[in-house]
């Protein structure tokens, strides 16, 4: 690992257009927040693919570990009642 | 859980065609072949600024330069989307830009020609675009996730170039009997390099089987090969330009064109560095990060100056 003291990372998210969410579109190095967001414009949205940038430093990102993915969504699996399926109703009921 | 029992769940999720994710285990093997093959493809599209950049100052009329600015951003773009998901592999932006700048890790050949003519920034855009595309789409489907997304926005892009190219050569082949002779001129230093993009005939092919089973790679280069052979033919026919293959023909039978040799004694010494530019290329990359080093670290230092006021404001 190099020991020059570098551009810390960022992570890019694009809002493409109003409605809709902000979504990762990559990530980048930057000095600081300001520089991040001045980069992510040239390097993600050079075709007007978006209408807002969020910038978030990457070491600030929590994330969940993959060897923990079934533990972790496990008690979802089994809650089918959570779904509208689930519930037999008469052919009768309109509108639900 | 024992490495080979890993092994087999990570096999499973790219046989079923699940992408891996840069946390999920994936053999040391797969995260290798993928820094090299993602850095030298970051590297690439970098180096690859460096022919065309040569013409900026001197395209023919204001559209010809605001596409080619437009297109040489757009490999800058390239080459930071493949350097953050090289990144996410676990190795440091810098330590591959130092492997570059060592020799230790290569880009492609194709970037050691030089731009001769106008003409050339034709050939380029349609050819060696062309050749990329060809590449790249597979790519797209690649069994690792952040590079597959990064082939995604790339090949989004990257048709314009071909596109802007064929027009250039579009124009120079129903020119002036000057323009035309240098669309030939272009076509006949361009092919050969640009069907050696494909790499080395699958027999000698190092890593291929591998990256074939890891689906990374999802065609052989011979296969990538005979498309665009089919696809690029009739393209320059089109400008009524010729193919400078005297042993090219088509076979009726398979509905195929079919070229001459390769000389992959040309290709293996451009590779070793024995190109017209390699040094050229190599000294402009490393003398624009030399350069450029104290921009960085004015940078750094001036943010890290202004992190200091807002926390001394905040502390008063």
């Amino acid at each position: 690992m190099s020991n020059k003291k570098n551009w810390p990372l960022w992570e890019v998210f694009v809002r493409s257009k109003a409605g809709l969410n902000h979504r990762h579109s990559g990530s980048l190095h930057a000095a600081d927040a300001e520089m991040a967001l001045e980069m992510a414009r040239d390097v993600y949205t050079r075709r007007s693919e978006g209408v807002s940038i969020w910038v978030v430093e990457s070491k600030s990102i929590k994330a969940s570990d993959p060897d923990n993915k079934d533990s972790l969504f496990e008690p979802a699996n089994d809650k089918i009642y959570r779904h509208p399926t689930f519930y037999d109703l008469p052919d009768e009921v309109k509108h639900m | 859980m024992a490495e080979k029992d890993l092994e087999k769940i990570f096999q499973d999720k790219v046989d079923n065609e699940i992408k891996i994710e840069p946390k999920d285990w994936m053999p040391d093997a797969y995260r290798k072949t993928l820094i090299r093959q993602i850095s030298q493809h970051a590297h690439s599209e970098i180096v690859g600024m460096l022919p065309e950049a040569n013409w900026i100052t001197r395209a023919p009329s204001l559209t010809r330069k605001v596409a080619l600015l437009a297109k040489v951003q757009d490999e800058a773009g390239h080459g930071l989307y493949l350097y953050s998901s090289c990144e996410t592999l676990g190795i440091e932006r810098d330590d591959t830009i130092e492997d570059l700048h060592s020799g230790k890790a290569k880009y492609s050949s194709i970037f050691n020609y030089p731009t001769l003519t106008w003409a050339d920034i034709g050939a380029i855009g349609w050819l060696v675009d062309g050749a990329a595309i060809m590449n790249q789409v597979p790519l797209c489907r690649c069994s690792y996730g952040p590079y597959s997304r990064a082939m995604i926005r790339v090949c989004k892009e990257e048709s314009f170039h071909q596109r802007q190219g064929f027009s250039i050569m579009l124009k120079m082949a129903n020119g002036t009997a000057e323009q035309k002779r240098m669309a030939q001129d272009a076509i006949n230093r361009w092919w050969w390099p640009a069907l050696k993009m494909f790499g080395p005939s699958d027999s000698d092919s190092e890593h291929s089987a591998q990256s074939m089973k890891w689906k990374i790679k999802r065609f052989s280069n011979d296969e990538l090969r005979q498309r665009f052979l089919d696809m690029t033919v009739p393209q320059c026919h089109l400008l009524g330009c010729e193919v400078p293959d005297p042993d090219l023909k088509f076979n009726e039978s398979t509905g195929h064109w079919e070229m001459g040799e390769i000389d992959w004694e040309e290709f293996w010494n451009v590779v070793k560095g024995k190109g017209k530019c390699n040094r050229q290329r190599l000294k402009a990359r490393k003398g624009a990060y030399d350069k450029g080093e104290w921009v960085r670290d004015a940078a750094l230092a001036y943010a890290e100056k202004k992190r200091q006021r807002k926390a001394a404001s905040v502390a008063a």
